[in-house]
Formats: structure tokens, sequence, C-alpha cells
């Protein structure tokens, strides 16, 4: 019903549009004097009327009586003709309906950029309700310090230092992994491939980067995983079957497309005058990067290191497919560790009861998660922003 | 002194030798990694792409169905009797279970269709390929265990053993190349013999099928052996069932086609049976929810932002959030469409109007750098001479600004999709994880995502389903490489240097 509510405010919205336009053309045959607005704009303020109010009033209707109810769509109707008729009454020949209309596009798109705002006032607000809720239950102190994880075990412990650990181990290795590579990558890209290699190598990295995480996780649960622990046993290591290690790796590999085109727009901003100026100096080109190129570049790499982190923390299908479920505490790499996102996703798959400490725990570690991401982000932009141009 | 220098030189020389080599060895670490991946996955995929019939007459028993109303007959009874009559062997029930085993769960449901289509098809007999079950399926392909088929060279000789338990085999059949051994299968015909014991020429045996009295000897070019890489506790199936696929395979009745049904197919708790038409459906819908709310929402924010805003303290605001949100993990966004929308609104779980949802507040970011990046990128001169010819700064914008800048707005769009396309974590959240046979038909019904069927997909502990979730995968990467090859096709096409 609420479709065709809107179905309806629309074709009233049209009409209103027709019903302007001819009303203005009328005027402007009659009347001695020039319009002030054209008669297009006439029409599209009557429209945008209609079909504000009509909206408008459907919504409150659908809010009030179900957004199923057979009245919506007439309250639909109504307001669309509430809104639209008033102004039809007002229309002139010196209306000025283009500056009328255009404030009303003007608040729209202001809405529209609100809407930003208003995802991370929902954020915060909804993870934060339900995390306050949660310390109801179980108090701050033991979420944030505790040393034992096991949300469904009797009686059930939320000690959240074991999944710190195991995300910070996850995390670790795949820095690890992405860092040399995206880097090397990055500078080799930047300062050594011609145009033509780059040209191929670009679209290599864009394509890694553009593969979704839950293939990644497949790939690192079906190959990666027993390759590490076959080759581990080989050598005589015991090694869990969704290792720490496996995750990490196949984690650093999707994180290397995000180090290497950041590091490499900011190896190509640093001027050309100082590779020069060290060539000069008789420097070679390794030499050059090193001790000129990197270090000019240096706080821009912190930064997409810092993104990387990020990315890294918040990533959850690589884990989920790949880590473990159980909270060990360990700092082993082939051990089994779970990670703030695997719990979150698997406490919320399924039915989820509200008022269980269970499900809210969830919305804790979302909040967790949710700040420590935002802390990265606001440090790697204050880093670009306090160190750039430096050198200009 | 001019020796030190010179091997001074050489060091460095050699150090930027050794740099430059790490560096490309990064990049060719990357692409070994990427091919490994595309690989493994292409490699797994294959199988998912073709099905295994057999071929049988099916006599459409008129007792069983019935014109009148012709969709509730016994189909499946009447193929599994057109199976007994080719191989007519199993002896008691659990052998029966056995050979029922090898065909689908939904084998009856092709000679349904074609019965609903045709009433007067009941009571002749039709000749049709019949769905094999997933596990005799990927026996056909070789995959459960390998099978080593080899033709018996030399004669052998079959008696009875003395005291009545099973067969003594001699000849020379049993120790010249390749030879007989444990485990293996002889077959001649549709008898078949399980070795059990080889000793000095000698092999004891014990029948599988039942076997003819009258048969004393295998004549060589008769007989073959079967031999398994895994023993039989270890094959999801037996060796009765093996000789009848060879059996089968033997009388030609085994055919190999393209698994359409793959694409045109619900989820289902049968490999064979499963498809990704409900998954891919159900992405196209939340997709378009998606797209119908962020791009106009972006572009309009985009335009606000970039054209028209004020500076000041409500700007900043806005745009120190756009930034945000771009690097807030996915999941966060799974959890506030479960505490707003469902658990706040009240709306249905698992439906793609709440996916869209999400995923719009997702991407919505992206698309509005995205457009900013293209509304900045047309020079203030086109604005400028809009205005000195007495348009209003909306009419310039709307325009002449905003048309120059579409091909950029949609190419942020089109990889703002993939995006959208390829994301799971967040729908998990928000219920679009259960399994859903039906095909959805609307923005509330029930639904999953084709990324979410790999997750699904890839948890099943059946072989089969390993390589359904690469072939969903595939077709989940097919679909990335469309949209992203639509975007740089744009770009390219339509992109001015002013």
């Amino acid at each position: 019903m609420f479709l065709w509510a809107i179905v309806l405010a629309v074709l009233m919205a049209s009409g209103a549009f027709l019903a302007g336009r001819r009303h203005a053309l009328a005027l402007a045959v009659a009347g001695e004097a020039r319009l002030h607005s054209l008669p297009s704009y006439h029409g599209l303020l009557l429209g945008a009327a209609a079909l504000i109010g009509g909206l408008a009033l459907a919504i409150v209707a659908g809010l009030l009586l179900g957004p199923q109810s057979p009245l919506t769509p007439a309250a639909a109707v109504l307001g669309a003709v509430a809104a639209a008729i008033p102004l039809y009454r007002r229309s002139s020949v010196d209306f000025r309906a283009r500056n009328a209309f255009e404030r009303v596009v003007m608040l729209v798109l202001l809405a529209c950029s609100a809407v930003a705002v208003l995802t991370t006032i929902g954020i915060v607000f909804s993870v934060l309700f339900e995390t306050l809720v949660f310390f109801r239950s179980v108090s701050p102190i033991e979420f944030l310090f505790g040393l034992h994880w096991s949300p469904t075990g009797t009686p059930p412990s939320f000690g959240f230092v074991p999944l710190l650990a195991g995300t910070f181990l996850i995390t670790l290795i795949a820095i690890l992994v992405a860092g040399p590579l995206g880097l090397l990558s990055a500078i080799y890209m930047a300062e050594y491939a011609g145009s033509q290699l780059r040209g191929v190598l670009k679209p290599l990295l864009e394509i890694l980067a553009g593969i979704p995480t839950v293939v990644l996780g497949f790939f690192a649960a079906l190959l990666v995983a027993p390759l590490i622990r076959g080759t581990g046993e080989s050598m005589g290591l015991a090694v869990a079957s969704e290792s720490a290690l496996a995750a990490g790796l196949v984690m650093g590999m999707m994180i290397v497309p995000l180090i290497s085109s950041l590091s490499d727009d900011i190896i190509n901003a640093v001027p050309q005058s100082l590779r020069d100026g060290s060539y000069a100096l008789g420097a070679t080109k390794s030499e050059t990067i090193r001790r000129v190129v990197i270090p000019a570049a240096l706080p821009g790499i912190v930064s997409a290191f810092m993104l990387a982190i990020s990315r890294a923390v918040g990533e959850t299908m690589i884990v989920v497919m790949a880590a473990g479920l159980a909270a060990n505490l360990t700092a082993n790499p082939l051990a089994a560790v779970t990670t703030i996102t695997v719990q979150i996703a698997t406490l919320l798959v399924g039915d989820q009861e509200f008022d269980s400490p269970k499900t809210l725990s969830a919305f804790a570690l979302g909040f967790v998660l949710f700040f420590f991401t935002l802390i990265l982000n606001y440090i790697a932009l204050r880093i670009v922003q306090k160190y750039r141009e430096q050198y200009d | 002194m001019t020796e030190l220098r010179e091997s001074l030189i050489r060091k460095r020389y050699a150090a930027e030798r050794r740099f430059r080599i790490y560096g490309a060895s990064a990049l060719v670490l990357t692409a070994v990694f990427l091919a490994l991946l595309l690989a493994s996955i292409i490699s797994q995929a294959v199988p998912a792409f073709t099905e295994k019939t057999v071929v049988l007459d099916v006599m459409i028993d008129p007792a069983e169905a019935d014109p009148a109303n012709p969709a509730a007959g016994n189909y499946d009874g009447m193929v599994k009797a057109a199976l007994k009559q080719v191989l007519p062997d199993a002896r008691n029930r659990a052998e029966r279970k056995a050979l029922n085993g090898l065909l689908s769960s939904g084998a009856g449901d092709e000679l349904r269709r074609m019965v609903i289509a045709d009433p007067a098809l009941i009571g002749q007999t039709v000749t049709l390929p019949v769905l094999l079950s997933a596990d005799a399926t990927l026996y056909l392909k070789g995959l459960q265990a390998r099978v080593a088929v080899s033709a018996g060279a030399a004669p052998v000789a079959i008696a009875p053993a003395e005291g009545g338990e099973g067969l003594i085999l001699t000849g020379p059949g049993v120790s010249t190349e390749p030879g007989l051994s444990p485990g293996q299968i002889v077959m001649s015909g549709s008898a078949a013999l399980r070795i059990t014991a080889v000793e000095s020429g000698t092999a004891s045996a014990e029948a599988l099928t039942p076997i003819d009295a009258s048969l004393s000897a295998l004549t060589p070019g008769t007989w073959k052996t079967l031999s398994f890489s895994a023993p039989e506790a270890d094959r999801r199936t037996s060796d009765l069932q093996a000789t009848w696929l060879e059996q089968l395979k033997d009388a030609g009745r085994i055919e190999t086609g393209f698994a359409w049904r793959f694409f045109t197919a619900g989820d289902s708790r049968e490999p064979e049976l499963a498809g990704i038409r409900g998954a891919l459906v159900g992405s196209l819908l939340t997709v378009a929810v998606a797209l119908a709310l962020a791009l106009p929402l972006g572009v309009a924010a985009a335009i606000y932002l970039e054209q028209f805003a004020p500076k000041n303290r409500l700007t900043d605001l806005i745009e120190v959030n756009i930034n945000n949100l771009a690097a807030v993990p996915s999941i966060i966004f799974g959890l506030l469409g479960l505490a707003v929308f469902l658990n706040f609104f009240g709306m249905p779980r698992s439906a793609p109007v709440v996916g869209g949802l999400v995923l719009a507040l997702l991407v919505l970011p992206t698309i509005i750098i995205a457009s900013r990046a293209a509304l900045k990128a047309v020079p203030p001169s086109i604005t400028e001479a809009a205005l000195g010819v007495g348009a209003s700064h909306q009419q310039a914008v709307f325009h002449h600004v905003l048309p120059l800048a579409l091909p950029g707005i949609m190419t942020g769009t089109i990889l703002g999709l993939a995006r959208a396309f390829g994301e799971t974590a967040p729908l998990l959240m928000i219920g679009m994880v259960a399994f859903i046979a039906d095909v959805p038909h609307g923005f509330t019904d029930a639904a999953t995502v084709l990324p979410v069927q790999v997750f699904l997909w890839s948890d099943l502990p059946e072989l089969a389903f390993k390589n359904k979730t690469a072939a969903a995968i595939i077709v989940l990467l097919a679909v990335l490489f469309v949209l992203n090859a639509a975007a740089i096709y744009l770009r390219r096409r339509f992109e001015r240097r002013w």
C-alpha cells in the first residue's frame, strides 16, 4: 500500500507540474507584464510542493496507521492537494517561482548531505545504546580487562582481552606481509617501471583490490590453511587447521593494493627537484629512494599504514572463514585465535534475543571496533594534514 | 686508492640491483598470489558446470499417474523402477537402497514436468536422461577417489572355494602384470567380484553381484579390474555402486551435459540440485535498492558540497563525517541495520529492501567522493560562462556542470555498485544468511545474495558443494568484471581533459 502512496504522490506531482506550467503560461498570455520566472519553474515549484506534501502526509499516515493501511494512498493525495492549492492561488506574473523553487532544491540538497551525518549518528547511538544495556549486566571492568571470553558458556564470561590479542596478532601478520610487499611494489611502480609496465601492473593490483573478501576467505580456508598446516607438520610443528598465520597471510595480500596505491600516489607527489639534487651529489637511484624519497614521503606512508591497519582490524569475511572461533590468548601464529569481527558475526548470525548479554556483547564489540578504527583514521588524517607539502 | 673506490662503486651498484630486484619480486609475489587464487578457484569450479545423467527408458505407469492430476504422480518411483530394469541385481533392501542412491532425490522432477506438459505420455515409455546423485556424479568425474580401470590381459579361472564361501581365482591373469591385489574389483559384464586376498598366484574373492554358476573362466579382453586410491570405508560410493556405475558407463547410458540447472535453480540441500538463481535475483534486488537510494542521495550531496556549501562548521562536519564513514568497517553498517532498521523500525528480516538500505549507506561515501571529484574536474569557466549569460547558479550547475560531470559520476557509481555486489559481512547481520530455496519475487521476500551464498556453501561439508562454491565465485567475479569493464569503458569513452 505504501508503494501505491508513493506512486500516487509522484502522479499528483506530475499533475501539479503540468497545471502550474499551464497556469503560468495563461498568465503570461493574458497579462501585459512579463513573467518573473519561466513557466516551467512555476510548474516545478507546484510539483515539488505536491510531492513533498504528499509524501510527508503519507509517511505520517504510515507511521500512525501502519504502512499497509489503505489510508496511506489517500493521505498522499490529500497532502499533495493541500500543499499545491495555496501555491497555485498565489502564482501571479510577479511571483518569484524560480527563487522559491531553488530554495526548495537547496534544502533538498542539504538534506541529502546530512544523510551522512545521520548515518554516523545512527551508528553511534544504535551501538552505544545496546552497549549501555550490555554494561548493565556485565561490568565494563570485566569486559575490558577479563582474560576469558565465552559468551555461550555457563556461566558466560565476557573478557575481551583474548579477542583483542587475536585481532592484533592477525593484523600484525597481515601488516608484516603487506607492508614490505605494498611499499616495495609502490616504489618499483613509481620509480623504476616504465609507463608500459605500469599499465600492466596497476590493473593487476586493482583486480586484487576488487576481489570480494568472501572469495579471499574461501581461498584461505581451501588452499592456504591446509598448505601451511601441511608444511608445518612436515617440519614437526603443531599447526591448528584454522591458524592465525593463514588468515593473516591472506589478509595481508588483501591490503597490499591499498598500501601500494596510497604509497604510489605519495611517492609520485615527492617533488622531482629532491631526486635531482640527490643524483647531482652522485647518489644511485636506490640510495636516492632510501635516503631522500622515502623520508620525504614518510608521513603519507605512515598514514597509508594506519589506514591499512584499520582495514585489517575491521575485515570480517576472511577471518570468519579462515580463523577460529575459540578465544585463545596466545601469541603463537600457528595456533587458532579469534577476532572481534568473527565474534560479532557469530554472535549475531541466526536469531537474536535483544535481552541476552550474548547478543548485546556483539554491540559492545562493535562499539570498540568503531572507535578503534575511528581513532586510526583520525590519526592517519592528522599525520597527512600536519606534514603535507613540507618540501614544497 | 682507485681499487678501493672501484670496489665501493661495485658494492653500491650491487645494492642498486638488489633493491630493484626486491621491488620486482614484491610485484611478482603479488601476481603469483593472484594467479594461484584464480587458478585454484577455476580448477575447483569447472566440475560444477557439468552434470551427469543416466539415460533410462521410463514406463509412465497409468497406475501411478493420474491424467487428471499429473502433478501428483509417483515419478520418482517410475524412474527407480526403470533403473532397476537396467540393473536388476540388487538382492536385498540395503542394496536396493544403494541402487536408488545413485539417482538424485530430484530425479523424477524432469519426468513430472514432461507429463504435466503432455499428459498423453501416461502409459507410454519415454527415454530421457535422469539426474544422478552428487556422489555418483563425483565418482564418475573421478573426484571422490581416483579409480584406475585396467583391462584384464590374461585368462583367469574361477572356481567356488572349498567350503562354499567365496570364490577362488587362479591362472596367469592373477599374477601377470598388472595382476590382482586385495580391494580390487574384477568385472565381467554384470558379474563383479571383490578380491579379498592374493597368495602365490591364487586369489580369493567374494561376489558383489550374483554370479552365474556357469561362469568358470575369464578370457582376455572380456574382463577388467577397478582399483581405488581410497578404501571403501573412506568413499561415499560403495564398491557395489561403483560397479553399477561402471556397468552403466559401459552400456553407454551415462551422459555429460552443461549444468544449466546451476543457473536456473534456487538453493537446495542436495548439491546436484542447488543453483544460484535465488542468490542472483536476491543480489539484483538488493543492489537495485542500494542504487536507487545511493545514486540520487550521493549525487545531491556531492553537488551541494562541491558547488553550494558555504564554508562553515556544518559543512566541515559533513565533510569529516563522509571521510570517516568511508573508512568505517562494513560490519558496523550491519550492526546499524540490525539495531535501526530491523529492531527499531521493525522491517522484515532477510529482505532485499533492508539489505539495499544498508548497502546504500555503505557505498554512499564512495559515490559522494567520486561525484565530487568529477564535479571538481569541470573547469570553472563553464560555470562562469553560464553565469555570464544570466543563468542562476543552480541553472549553471544543473544545466551545464552536472551533464559534463556525469561520465565521472557514473564511473564512480558503478565502482560503488561493484563494491556493494561483493559485500557480505553487513548482510550476515540482517539475516540474509538463512537457507532460502525459493527465488525471491519482491523486495520484501526473504532472500540471500551471491556473496552470502558463497559463504553458506563454503561452510557445508559435502565435496560437491566445494565445487559449487567455486562456481558461484566465478559467477560473482564475472559480474564484477563486467561492472569494472563498464566503468573503464565509460572513463575511456567520455572522459574529457580540459
